[in-house]
């Protein structure tokens, strides 16, 4: 049996943390490694996989065969430059169009943070990013890229973020698909992650929310809506720190359709810079989208909004009520904290954290209740402004991660980029409750899962439907016997019926036939014998051809029997019973006819 | 009559056996065609030619021959299937029997090789089968003729055969009886079998034929279920989807019966079991199975309330600890008596721990499919799930209560479809539910939606909507009026929906009265401006709360009852009559002992009109006032109680038919001899002309007449034509113009009695009775005589009484935009397009698609009529409609900017109306008398709309 490995290595990621994905997925000989993510808790080597790991010193486009990036974001294609131009790998990334795109510009982005902020040293540059993405390969949804001969992938739709996509990589008859983050349910921007039943021998998936099964996202979108639009009538202003990519565009439309419905006039803002290029993709892509955009983009691109504008410093001294989008979304630096600062002392105006807050954030303080912050300079700022929270996510929970296994009927399932408590939860169910065998392999741990393939074997239309013709119902499921002559030549496997196999190898028929003695009791003539046999056998067998032939010998069909007496002992006869190989079932059902004895003759 | 009646019929009998035309054959053509093809392609076109012509139910049987024939002969399989699909389409002409070609078609079967042929005949077979139903004998062998091909290798073949058990299989009892030759099948058990088949086409034809042996009346046993149970997990969404459906079939056909549940000791009911098992099938790969799924959701109301509950339940939990949802916080939240608390960090933090087994993520049937399906990517299905919501909650107030929050949540949907169908949704489910607080906040937010068919759906819904809390109501108050001044036009709307929530809580509003009036004990307010909207509004509310609750005038203060006066008068149909302390003129108006209001109203137009049934007794003079003072008092009646209006004017209306009808026959011009050739009869024919529209106004705008209001109006018409025919003659010199006339009107007298040969005895001594009576008379008489005759009769004949029908309405409409009132000028580059939006409101217009038009008039006369698309009307409530359109506007140009008219008319036709008798459809009837009368009423006050088309400059 052919073997699958899996390894999420100890250097590499995505086993059971969640931080960077790196899985190295051997299928059939052929090495893919999927995501190359890097991990954002760490500043120094830890932060990118260890990829010496993979091959111990041999040259990595020699060792895989392909790499996959789901997604755009840096858990999942961070350390990609690195791994591509610092550690050296030429051959093929795959990754869907949008993540080509917005890829970069978030590469660009980190880099600009690590190196010309935090001044780091030994970082990949900015000509780095762009050699890399030169060996991007771009997918379409649905579209299978055949790597080489026998290697191919497939992309399916997963939700999460703009061009999010789950893969499904094939070997001949052996397959797994590796789903990346996703998203079961849909959202104001994004559609639900879907795939056919592909039934792979191993479906690898993430498992952040494995213990949790959410509330309906209505009333979570409701009471955002409901929390903005209350604090503008009241003239207040309302600030919401995002990320610029994901949620951010996700809110843009949330609130952009809001204001449309409700005719609403007060300006919103959104801090420009990286999320003005990213929207711009957002526009490109639009088949990428949820229904309701698709719809309507012929009339209206959704991502071309009316009332969102871009913000300029300035803005936020103006009076009067206003909504600002804006970056980084944990109120840690940038231009959301300083906005948060310009207003916290408000109590008309109001904060929203769409999203989790990393501890010792002003986010997390702000959220855990803390009225009072010290900020740099030991000034203290109070808080009267109203606080609130909202969590909008963007994966799958227990229940979805569920429908996608149903979906996608896996032999097995394996659980990565989770914490390893939860994943064991989830493991239990998925064996108990959808009978999968399920893996959840530490990072370095590897899986080994033994497969069976199958193998292709062509056969002769002809032949087909000459064996075929002898069943009555054509049944789907049940195995069925068919005779036939297996032919293997250069890797091919045929099968023919015998006469065209005969004459394909020019070879000459050989007749092989089978006899028997059987011995009977009986003291009467050869010939009366033959009588005896012939009219039992024609009472027996009556849908065959039974004839007596004029020398004394017997047929039934092709099988010949003949009645002796040999010399030694008289009280006894032998029946000499003779059949081809292909009469195999027939002959011996006869024999042991014959040997239970003749009937009496009524004398 | 009934002599002549009988006449009548003979004669019709004698005309049907006539005798049979001898055209030259069609057949013959046919097979000269046939012989001359060379090719096979020439074959077909000949083929394909002569399909496009159709051929009479006498030629069919010599047409099936020839082409038989040619089929024996024929090589080319697409020549031969071809052949077949024609013999299909044949033998569904109407009046040939197809019987005699089943040999053949059977015959040519059995040695077809061509998988497509094969099933091509098949079809053919299905056609014929299914055109003869009775007989059992051809049925049995049809079903024995698809057993046979069953085993096919081709999915094609197999499906066909699949559809024809489906369609012909014999229903149980009938197999004992005839099946003498035959052995009896079990279809089901046959058809079952193919649930199995390798290909998921055949298999899906399968589960369809299975559905159409349930369609045709056929009990299915209960053992199919665990055969589509297991179809469910199919590899091919149209098979799933299928299945879904049989589920359901056989859910509603042993709802009651038990059946195990797979690996446990338990058992269910199978409609709960089956109701599981489709609510799993809401988060299926496929939406067009969710969908399929969702809408078979809301007809399953035998479900157990347990099961139904679970669907709105998804338990939650939080990293293994169970959660509780927002609806269930919002709840609580309520109860505490907390309303309006922010939300705070950790405020959803999880409770208790869950225990790791009990969880069940996926097998929990029911559980929460509403919730997945009301979330779905998919706006079919969250469509479907609305409506499935609705449904369901229409049958069990339990659930329409826990529903709740689910469909206030879909008023937040994206797609405007979504949240219009949700609201009419909690319309339809109100009267089970009372809104808390905090929902009702919620569903009042989407007042300031810019959509208006969304406001007014909301304004529909509040109508019915029961309030808990005087709070309630002045939540929604505010939010009203709120919405009054962002949208100044949805007034009308606003008030109406002000006026129910008044009348339905009087004990909540009462509370409210002071503040909301701004009375003050001591001191004397200022008086608030009566022509403001929302003054207005507040007053409505506060007058229909007043209508139970007789303590509320004595809150009132002396402004207020000066305004009440005024709105009873100027806003009828929105202020109720009030038993005002100390007034007179309402209160001693009505005994106390009439509870009702209705009641004296009813009475005076009863009255009324047994008033004109005297009629016939009057001198002429004496008639007509009789019949002026009638149709005045009848339109003031309509003016004052509006639930009346329909029935006073349709009556007043006819009633005015009559009056012109005497007013034309008292006319000096019949004193005159008749060779006299007057020119001067305008009053007459102008009477004859108003009649007939009238009377195709009262047979088109009024919605709820019935058949003998109908023959009534008919015969109004009839006479109406009379005296058109009379006046022609008197007026017209030479006979010739006047014998085309009599010979139609003849006809039309013919027509009505066969149209209402059943209504014919209430029209006692009427003037049709009378003239049916002569009619043997009148056929051979010379026109001359004719009109003396019918003048006469015209005279002579007694006033019909229109029965009251039971709900009769006027169709009206009301043009909103364009108002009419700019000053400026629609500009537009002449011989280019401006588009003008129409935008109205249609009360008690029937199939409104088809219609109503829209009319634009030119001040140079020139008319253009516009049809709406279909999709341009929606349908806000029961009875009314509302039009939204654009019209597009061309001209040359204009020196001077001039207005034009806009206008909207109802459309009709008088053949769509008219019974058809089932003996007239063999084409006896001769055409001209058939023609139908098409036309249009305008029923709308026209709008004046300034344009200016510009010379295009160079």
């Amino acid at each position: 049996a052919a073997l699958l490995r899996v390894q999420p290595q100890p250097r590499l990621g995505a086993g059971q943390d969640v931080g960077r994905s790196c899985i190295l997925v051997s299928i059939a000989g052929k090495n893919v490694m999927l995501d190359c993510g890097m991990h954002m808790g760490f500043n120094d080597d830890r932060r990118f996989p260890d990829f010496s790991y993979i091959t111990q010193n041999g040259r990595l486009t020699d060792f895989l065969d392909c790499v996959i990036i789901s997604h755009f974001h840096l858990d999942h294609c961070g350390a990609l430059p690195y791994f591509s131009e610092m550690v050296g790998y030429d051959g093929p990334i795959y990754m869907t169009h949008p993540t080509q795109a917005i890829c970069p510009i978030l590469l660009e982005d980190y880099r600009k943070i690590a190196v010309d902020k935090k001044g780091e040293a030994n970082f990949f540059t900015s000509q780095m990013i762009k050699d890399c993405m030169k060996k991007v390969v771009a997918v379409h949804l649905h579209q299978t890229v055949q790597v080489d001969d026998e290697l191919e992938i497939k992309a399916y739709y997963a939700g999460h973020v703009l061009g999010a996509a789950m893969f499904q990589i094939k070997v001949g008859s052996e397959s797994v698909v590796y789903t990346g983050d996703y998203n079961m349910t849909p959202d104001r921007h994004l559609g639900a992650a879907w795939i056919d039943k592909c039934r792979p021998n191993l479906l690898i998936t993430e498992s952040t929310y494995a213990t949790t099964i959410r509330d309906s996202k209505r009333c979570r979108e409701r009471d955002f809506l409901k929390k903005v639009h209350e604090t503008v009538e009241r003239g207040g202003k309302v600030l919401i720190p995002v990320f610029a990519l994901g949620r951010a565009q996700e809110l843009c439309i949330l609130l952009e359709t809001f204001w449309e419905r409700m005719n609403l006039k007060v300006p919103i803002y959104f801090s420009t810079g990286l999320t003005e290029k990213a929207n711009h993709y957002y526009k490109l892509f639009i088949p990428w989208t949820n229904q309701k955009i698709r719809k309507t983009f012929v009339q209206r691109n959704m991502f071309e909004f009316k009332h969102i504008k871009a913000f300029d410093r300035a803005f936020a001294d103006n009076p009067g009520p206003m909504v600002v989008f804006a970056t980084p979304g944990m109120l840690h630096a940038g231009q959301s904290l300083q906005i948060f600062r310009k207003w916290a002392g408000n109590e008309k105006n109001m904060v929203i954290m769409p999203g989790y807050c990393v501890q010792g954030t002003v986010g997390h303080k702000i959220l855990s209740g803390q009225r009072k912050l010290e900020m740099e300079g030991r000034q203290v700022l109070e808080v009267k402004m109203q606080v609130e929270y909202m969590s909008f996510s963007a994966h799958a929970d227990a229940k979805g991660i569920m429908q996608l296994v149903g979906q996608a009927e896996p032999e097995s399932v394996l659980l990565v980029h989770g914490e390893a408590k939860k994943m064991e939860f989830l493991k239990q169910k998925i064996e108990q409750e959808l009978r999968v065998s399920c893996y959840m392999p530490a990072n370095g741990e590897t899986v080994t899962l033994p497969t069976s393939p199958s193998i292709p074997v062509g056969i002769s239309l002809g032949l087909l439907k000459r064996e075929m013709a002898q069943g009555l119902l054509p049944e789907a499921k049940k195995p069925r016997l068919l005779h036939g002559t297996l032919i293997m030549k250069d890797s091919n496997f045929r099968l023919v019926s015998s006469e065209q196999a005969l004459k394909e190898l020019g070879l000459a028929e050989h007749q092989l036939r089978f006899t028997c003695r059987v011995h009977l009791h009986d003291t009467r003539k050869e010939q009366e014998m033959a009588l005896r046999v012939y009219s039992h056998l024609k009472s027996v067998l009556k849908d065959h051809c039974v004839q007596h032939l004029p020398d004394g010998s017997v047929t039934v069909e092709s099988i010949l029997i003949q009645a002796a007496a040999p010399s030694e002992d008289p009280g006894t006869k032998v029946l000499l019973v003779s059949w081809t190989y292909q009469d195999e079932e027939l002959g011996s059902f006869l024999t042991s006819l014959l040997k239970k004895g003749l009937p009496q003759a009524p004398s | 009559t009934p002599s002549l009646r009988k006449n009548k019929q003979q004669q019709e009998e004698i005309a049907t056996k006539k005798l049979r035309l001898t055209k030259p054959s069609k057949s013959a053509a046919l097979h000269i065609d046939l012989c001359k093809a060379t090719s096979p392609a020439d074959a077909l076109q000949y083929l394909l030619q002569f399909a496009r012509k159709p051929v009479e139910a006498e030629s069919v049987e010599g047409v099936v021959r020839i082409l038989l024939e040619h089929y024996y002969k024929e090589n080319d399989p697409s020549v031969r299937l071809k052949i077949a699909s024609l013999l299909g389409l044949l033998s569904k002409t109407a009046g040939f029997s197809p019987d005699c070609i089943m040999d053949d078609a059977i015959n040519i079967l059995q040695n077809e090789k061509s998988h497509q042929v094969l099933a091509q005949l098949l079809d053919t077979l299905l056609a014929i089968g299914t055109k003869l139903p009775e007989n059992q004998a051809i049925q049995m062998r049809l079903v024995d003729v698809a057993c046979k091909h069953l085993t096919d290798t081709s999915h094609g073949v197999r499906n066909k055969c699949l559809q024809l058990l489906g369609n012909l299989g014999s229903l149980e009892k009938s197999v004992t009886k005839d099946a003498e030759g035959l052995a009896a099948r079990d279809v089901q058990k046959i058809i079952g079998d193919y649930f199995s088949d390798q290909d998921p086409r055949v298999r899906t034809a399968a589960i369809k034929a299975m559905l159409q042996l349930h369609e045709r009346g056929l009990k299915l046993h209960q053992t199919i279920y665990n055969q589509a149970c297991k179809l469910l997990s199919d590899d091919y969404e149209q098979v799933r989807s299928a299945a879904v459906q049989l589920i359901w079939v056989v859910s509603q056909l042993y709802p009651e019966s038990i059946v195990p549940i797979p690996s446990s000791n338990e058992e269910i009911r199978l409609v709960d079991d089956a109701f599981g098992k489709i609510c799993h099938m809401v988060s299926d790969g496929s939406w067009v199975v969710r969908v399929q799924a969702a809408k078979l959701l809301g007809s399953m109301e035998q479900v157990s309330s347990h099961f139904l509950e679970q669907t709105l339940d998804k338990k939650l939990m939080s990293d293994l600890r169970r959660k509780r949802t927002a609806h269930e916080r919002a709840k609580e939240l309520y109860s505490s008596g907390e309303f309006s608390s922010g939300r705070k960090w950790g405020d959803d933090a999880p409770k208790e721990e869950v225990d790791t087994g009990a969880v069940n993520l996926i097998e929990s049937g029911a559980c929460g499919a509403f919730v997945h399906g009301l979330e779905d990517e998919m706006y079919e299905v969250r469509i479907a799930a609305v409506e499935a919501l609705c449904m369901l909650a229409q049958s069990s107030p339990s659930f329409a209560e826990k529903c709740l929050d689910f469909l206030v949540d879909m008023f937040n949907d994206e797609i405007e479809e979504v949240r219009l169908q949700s609201i009419h949704t909690m319309r339809k489910i109100s009267n089970n539910i009372t809104l808390r607080e905090d929902q009702l906040d919620t569903v009042l937010a989407v007042l300031e939606d810019s959509s208006r068919d969304i406001r007014e759906a909301l304004h529909e819904l509040l109508c019915c909507t029961n309030v808990s809390t005087k709070e309630g109501i002045h939540l929604a108050l505010v939010e009203l009026l709120k919405n009054l001044t962002k949208y100044p036009t949805d007034r009308d709307s606003i008030w109406k929906c002000l006026k129910f929530l008044g009348s339905r809580h009087p004990t909540l509003v009462l509370p409210l009265v002071p503040e909301l009036l701004s009375t003050h004990p001591f001191f004397d307010t200022a008086e608030p401006d009566m022509d403001d909207p929302a003054y207005i509004a507040v007053l409505v509310l506060i007058f229909n709360a007043a209508k139970t609750c007789p303590t509320m005038p004595a809150l009132f203060s002396d402004h207020t009852f000066r305004h009440y006066a005024y709105l009873r008068d100027s806003l009828s149909h929105l202020v109720p009559a009030l038993r005002l302390p100390g007034r007179k003129l309402v209160s001693s108006a009505v005994s106390p002992s009439i509870i009702s209001q209705e009641d004296p109203s009813q009475q005076f137009l009863q009255q009324s009109l047994e008033r004109v049934y005297s009629l016939q007794h009057l001198d002429p003079q004496g008639a007509q006032e009789l019949l002026e003072f009638t149709i005045r008092d009848l339109q003031r009646l309509g003016e004052l109680q509006s639930e009346l209006a329909g029935v006073a004017d349709f009556s007043a209306t006819y009633l005015r038919c009559q009056l012109l009808l005497i007013k034309a026959l008292q006319e000096k011009l019949w004193n005159v001899a008749a060779p006299l050739y007057l020119k001067q009869s305008d009053l007459a024919s102008a009477a004859a002309k108003q009649i007939m529209e009238e009377t195709y106004k009262m047979e088109f705008m009024y919605s709820g007449v019935e058949n003998k209001q109908v023959v009534i109006i008919h015969h109004m018409r009839l006479q109406a034509k009379a005296l058109q025919l009379i006046v022609t003659a008197r007026t017209t010199r030479g006979l010739d113009p006047l014998f085309g006339m009599c010979e139609k009107f003849l006809q039309e007298v013919d027509f009505f009695q066969r149209y209402f040969i059943a209504d014919l005895p209430h029209l006692q001594d009427s003037f049709v009775d009378k003239l049916l009576d002569l009619m043997p008379r009148l056929m051979t008489s010379k026109p001359a005589e004719v009109v003396k005759i019918l003048q006469t009769m015209l005279r002579q004949s007694a006033f019909l009484h229109l029965p009251l029908p039971e709900q009769i309405h006027k169709a009206s409409a009301t043009i909103i935009e364009p108002a009419g009132e700019s000053d400026n000028p629609l500009r537009f580059t002449s011989g280019l397009v401006v588009a003008l939006d129409v935008d109205a409101t249609l009360e008690h217009v029937q199939d409104p698609q088809n219609t109503v038009k829209v009319q634009v008039l030119y001040p140079d006369g020139q008319a253009q009529m516009i049809h709406p698309k279909p999709a341009d009307f929606r349908n806000p409530g029961p009875g009314r409609h509302r039009l939204i359109t654009q019209v597009y506007l061309s001209h040359t140009a204009w020196t001077e900017a001039c207005q034009v008219e806009v206008r909207l008319l109802l459309a009709y036709n008088s053949s769509a109306r008219i019974p058809k008798c089932p003996w007239m459809e063999g084409g006896e009837v001769s055409p001209q008398v058939e023609t139908s009368i098409e036309g249009t009423i305008p029923f709308s006050k026209p709008v004046k709309v300034y344009i200016m088309p510009k010379p295009a400059r160079r």
